[in-house]
């Protein structure tokens, strides 16, 4: 069960009229190493890794939700104002004709998400490992969105969700050594 | 590590003389301060809690702000 705080994690603000930014931080909403994949891999692969380590999953499962949550806003707020010929000039002609305005959980390329995007391999150090990965991934992503924005009020908010990349990826590689440092201990069943 | 430092490390692709566009030079990437950290030690320096609320992260070990086409400046 979750507490709703109705509030953004970190505050979203715009200053550009820039639908085209929408286009590219939709890869972060619906794409194979975005905010919503990273949400349902971690929250699910609760259930099948030893017990010291649930709650991270937990914490950052959730944690992605919000990141969410501030990704949605950005996007509402660069194309809620656009006119259907705005959103045509700024790539979004394909998204406007099947969605319209609403948002949808797809790539910056229009490709739907899937939940090929994820796996749940069952053991452990797989799964943390492609936590690890998935949270590279998207720090990256996060640094080219940013390269490609002349947006100083959204780049400051990227810049955050890229820090916090930064630091699940830290507490991923420490639920690792958690997991590893039972080598040396004798294990009796 | 010093304050406001870039975690980046380049390299310099091999550039043909047939190539038809001009040398970039250094190719540039992001290796973040935790990738040498390991086990996070006890006792850490921390932000205060506004800093850290702004920042993204509790710990100036683990901050590294990315600007704007780093990739390319380094």
């Amino acid at each position: 069960m979750w507490v709703y705080e109705k509030k953004l994690q970190y505050p979203v603000k715009v200053s550009s009229c820039n639908p085209q930014l929408a286009k590219f931080l939709v890869e972060q909403y619906g794409g194979a190493d975005g905010e919503l994949a990273a949400a349902l891999r971690y929250l699910n692969q609760r259930y099948t890794i030893p017990d010291k380590v649930v709650g991270l999953l937990n914490d950052i499962g959730t944690e992605e939700f919000a990141h969410l949550e501030m990704i949605a806003a950005m996007i509402y707020k660069l194309t809620k104002d656009a006119t259907p010929d705005q959103l045509k000039q700024a790539g979004l002609a394909d998204h406007y004709v099947n969605h319209g305005e609403a948002l949808f959980y797809s790539n910056a390329a229009e490709v739907p998400f899937t939940a090929t995007y994820i796996q749940a391999k069952g053991d452990p150090i797989a799964d943390l490992y492609e936590d690890i990965a998935a949270e590279e991934k998207a720090r990256a992503t996060y640094q080219w969105i940013i390269d490609m924005s002349d947006d100083v009020d959204l780049n400051d908010s990227l810049r955050f969700l890229r820090e916090r990349e930064i630091v699940h990826s830290q507490r991923f590689r420490e639920a690792v050594e958690i997991l590893k440092e039972e080598r040396d201990r004798k294990k009796v069943f | 590590m010093a304050k406001n430092q870039v975690y980046t490390k380049s390299y310099h692709p091999y550039h043909s003389p047939d190539d038809p566009c001009p040398d970039p030079g250094e190719k540039h990437y992001s290796t973040p301060p935790h990738l040498y950290m390991g086990f996070q030690p006890e006792k850490l320096p921390q932000f205060s809690p506004k800093e850290a609320l702004q920042k993204g992260t509790l710990w100036p070990a683990l901050y590294d702000p990315y600007e704007k086409n780093q990739k390319l400046k380094g």
